[in-house]
C-alpha cells in the first residue's frame, strides 16, 4: 500500500470516528470534545516549542485571553457588561437563537484576533528572551495574567462571569460544542499541515537549530518568531472561546488560565508525542488526554505525583517522544535517508 | 579599484581587554584579502564589528559606501555582506538540502515568498550545484549535524554561496578540516572569487594557505595592525615573524 493512499485511509478513518464518536457516546462528548482542545493545545505549542525552539510556559494566556475577549463581546453586544458581571450571574438573560450564535461567531472571531495583537505585544518583550529565561518570561506573563483579571472588577473579578446561556436543547449544546471544538483542532491540524510546507517553515526550524545563524543568514528572525507566536495565539484564542462557552462560567484561576494544569499538559504533551513533529502532538494529546482520564480520579491524592513521574519516564527514556522514537525505528516509512545516496565519494570529489 | 570594505579607525574593548585598537583597512572589490595574526590577536573580533555583531567603540566601517556600524546582523547580511564561523554554524538538525533552500537570499524576500512553497525549481536545481561544487551532494539528505567537522565547514561554506553574497568573510576556512582536502577547498575559495564574482576577506592561521590565497594580506597583533602587503611582503617582514615566533 503506498503511503499516499494509506494517509487517505488514516485521514477518512478519523473523520468517521470523530463524527459519529458523540452520537455513540453522548455521555462523554464533553470529555471527546475537550481531547480536541488537548490536541490543538500540543499542536500550537509545538510550533513554538518543536518547530522554533522555544519552550513557552505562557501560552495559556492566549487561551484566557481569548475566552475573556468572547465573553466580553458576547455579553457586551446586548448588555452594559459592568452591571451583567456585577449581578454575579442574577440576571438571567434568555438569548435568543439570534442573538445566541451572533454573540458566539462574533466572539470567537475577536478572541482569535484579539489574542493575536496580545502575543505581537508580549512577543515584543519576551521574544528577546531565550532558552531558560523565556520559559520563565512566558511563566511569569501567564501566572500574572490570572492575577490581573482576578483583580478586575468590570470582568467580575475573582468571581468570574456567567456565560451567555445556550437556548435550545441540552443534546443539542453538547453536539454544538463538540462539534466546535473538532473543527477548531481539525483547522489548526491542517494549518500546520500546510505551514510546514512552507519557506517560513524552514525558517522556524532554521531559528531552532541555530538562530545566531540564521540571522548572520539574513532571515527575519525577529518577524518570524512574532508571527509564529501571533499565529499560535489565533487558534487559542478561538479555543478559549469555545472552551468558556463550552463549560459556562468563567473564571481567572482554575478556568482562563490554569497555568499548572492545561499549561503545563500542553508541553508534556508535545513531548510525549514527538516536538518538532505534525503528528506528535496529536499522538501525544490523545494518549495524554485518555491516560489522564482513565487514571486522574483512581489516583486520589497522587495525580501530581504520577504526573511527575510521568515527565521523568519521558524526559529520560524517551527525550524524542513516540513520533521521534518511530522516525529512528522506521526511518524508511518516514522517508528520511540515514546513508548516503551512492553517488561519488566526497573524499574523491575534494 | 573601488573599497568593497573600507575600515577606518576602528576601537574595540570589551571591560579592560582593548582587542582591536585603531584598526584601518580596506577590502577591494572582487579580490582575495587575507587578515593574519597570532592567536587572540583580534582577528575574530574585527569580523565580528564589520558584520554588526557587537557595536564597535570608535570608528567607521563603510560596506560599498555606506555607513553600516549602527545596522544590525541580519540588515547588513542582506545587503549582501555574509560570514562564516570559526566555530562553524550550521541546521543541525535539517538535512543539508534544507540548510541549503533556508539559505536564499533573504534581501528580497517578501510575504508571499514566505507562504509559499518552501523552494522555487531554480532553487533546488543551484541548492544541488553548490551541494555538488562542495563535494557534499552524495550527503545531501543527510542531517548535517550528522556531518564531519570538516564537512559541515564544506557545508558552511555552500550555504553562503547559496545566499549570493557581494563580500564573503571567512573565519579560518581551513581550520580543523583533514589537511588532504585543503588543496581542494582553496581552489574551490579561488573558484567562487573568479567564477562567482565573490570579494572575499578571509581570516586564516595557516600561513601556507593565505600566501596561495590572498593577493594582499594584513596582519594584527595585539589588537593593532602589525603590517600589510603583498603574500611576498608579508612572508619577509621581521616584524610577523617575529609575531608569530613569538606567539609559539
Ligand atoms: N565577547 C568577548 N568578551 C570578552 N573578551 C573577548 C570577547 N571576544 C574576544 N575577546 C578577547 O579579545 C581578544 C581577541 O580575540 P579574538 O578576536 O577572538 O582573536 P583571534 O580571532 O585573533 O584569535 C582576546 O583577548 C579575547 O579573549
Ligand atoms: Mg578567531
Amino acid at each position: 500500500m503506498n503511503t499516499t493512499s494509506s494517509k487517505i485511509i488514516l485521514y477518512v478513518g478519523i473523520l468517521a470516528v470523530s463524527i459519529v464518536a458523540p452520537y455513540l457516546f453522548p455521555a462523554y462528548a464533553l470529555q471527546l470534545a475537550i481531547l480536541w482542545i488537548m490536541i490543538l493545545f500540543a499542536l500550537t505549542w509545538d510550533a513554538m516549542g518543536g518547530q522554533m525552539g522555544y519552550n513557552s510556559l505562557g501560552n495559556i494566556v492566549f487561551f484566557g485571553v481569548g475566552m475573556y475577549i468572547s465573553a466580553v463581546a458576547q455579553i457586551g453586544l446586548y448588555f452594559d457588561v459592568g452591571e451583567y458581571t456585577s449581578a454575579y450571574g442574577a440576571i438571567k438573560v434568555d438569548f435568543d437563537y439570534g442573538q445566541y450564535f451572533t454573540g458566539l461567531t462574533l466572539g470567537v472571531i475577536a478572541a482569535a484576533f484579539g489574542a493575536m495583537v496580545v502575543a505581537v505585544a508580549f512577543g515584543r518583550i519576551v521574544l528577546g528572551l531565550r532558552g531558560p529565561y523565556f520559559a520563565i518570561g512566558t511563566l511569569g506573563v501567564a501566572l500574572s495574567a490570572g492575577e490581573l483579571l482576578g483583580a478586575w472588577e468590570w470582568v467580575g473579578a475573582g468571581s468570574g462571569i456567567s456565560m451567555p446561556v445556550y437556548p435550545g436543547d441540552p443534546d443539542d449544546r453538547s453536539l454544538l460544542f463538540y462539534f466546535m471544538c473538532f473543527a477548531a483542532a481539525a483547522a489548526t491540524f491542517f494549518f500546520y499541515r500546510w505551514l510546514y510546507t512552507t519557506r517560513f517553515g524552514l525558517a522556524l526550524n532554521a531559528i531552532r537549530d541555530d538562530e545566531e545563524k540564521a540571522e548572520a543568514m539574513g532571515i527575519h528572525t525577529v518577524r518570524y518568531k512574532i508571527v509564529n507566536w501571533a499565529m499560535s495565539a489565533f487558534f487559542l484564542g478561538i479555543s478559549g472561546a469555545i472552551y468558556g462557552n463550552m463549560i459556562g462560567f468563567i473564571e481567572p484561576l482554575e478556568v482562563a488560565f490554569p497555568t499548572v494544569t492545561f499549561g503545563i499538559f500542553m508541553v508534556l504533551m508535545a513531548l510525549m508525542g514527538g516536538k518538532g513533529t505534525l503528528w506528535g502532538p496529536v499522538v501525544g494529546a490523545t494518549l495524554f488526554h485518555i491516560i489522564k482520564e482513565v487514571t486522574w480520579t483512581h489516583l486520589l491524592g497522587w495525580q501530581w505525583v504520577a504526573l511527575g513521574m510521568l515527565v521523568i519516564i519521558i524526559v529520560v527514556y524517551f527525550p524524542q517522544g513516540i513520533m521521534g522514537w518511530a522516525h529512528d525505528k522506521w526511518p524508511d516509512f518516514f522517508g528520511i535517508e540515514v546513508e548516503e545516496a551512492p553517488a561519488e565519494d566526497i573524499e574523491e570529489a575534494a | 579599484m573601488a573599497g568593497m570594505i573600507e575600515i577606518r579607525n576602528v576601537s574595540k574593548a570589551f571591560g579592560g581587554v582593548q582587542a582591536n585598537k585603531d584598526i584601518s583597512m580596506d577590502v577591494p572589490e572582487g579580490k582575495i584579502t587575507g587578515l593574519i595574526g597570532p592567536n587572540g590577536s583580534g582577528k575574530t573580533t574585527l569580523f565580528n564589528s564589520v558584520v554588526g555583531y557587537h557595536p564597535i567603540n570608535e570608528g567607521s566601517i563603510r560596506f560599498q559606501g555606506r555607513e553600516i556600524s549602527n545596522l544590525r546582523v541580519p540588515e547588513i547580511a542582506r545587503l549582501g555582506m555574509l560570514r562564516t564561523f570559526q566555530q562553524t554554524r550550521i541546521y543541525g538538525k535539517m538535512n543539508c538540502v534544507r540548510n541549503m533552500l533556508i539559505s536564499v537570499p533573504h534581501r528580497n524576500l517578501g510575504w508571499a515568498d514566505l507562504f509559499g512553497k518552501q523552494y522555487s525549481a531554480e532553487d533546488m536545481d543551484k541548492a544541488e550545484r553548490l551541494l555538488e561544487f562542495v563535494g557534499l551532494y552524495a550527503k545531501r539528505n543527510l542531517l548535517a549535524g550528522e556531518l564531519s567537522f570538516g564537512q559541515q565547514k564544506l557545508l558552511e561554506f555552500a550555504m553562503a554561496l547559496m545566499n549570493d553574497p557581494k563580500v564573503l568573510l571567512l573565519d579560518e576556512p581551513t581550520a580543523g578540516i583533514n589537511p588532504t582536502l585543503i588543496n581542494g577547498l582553496i581552489d574551490r575559495l579561488k573558484r567562487a572569487n573568479k567564477e562567482f564574482g565573490i570579494t572575499l576577506f578571509v581570516i586564516e592561521h595557516n600561513m601556507r594557505v593565505i600566501m596561495n590565497l590572498a593577493e594582499h594580506i594584513y596582519c594584527l597583533a595585539h589588537g593593532q595592525m602589525l603590517a600589510d602587503g603583498s603574500p611576498e611582503q608579508i612572508r619577509t617582514d621581521q616584524r610577523v615573524i617575529d609575531a608569530y615566533l613569538g606567539a609559539h
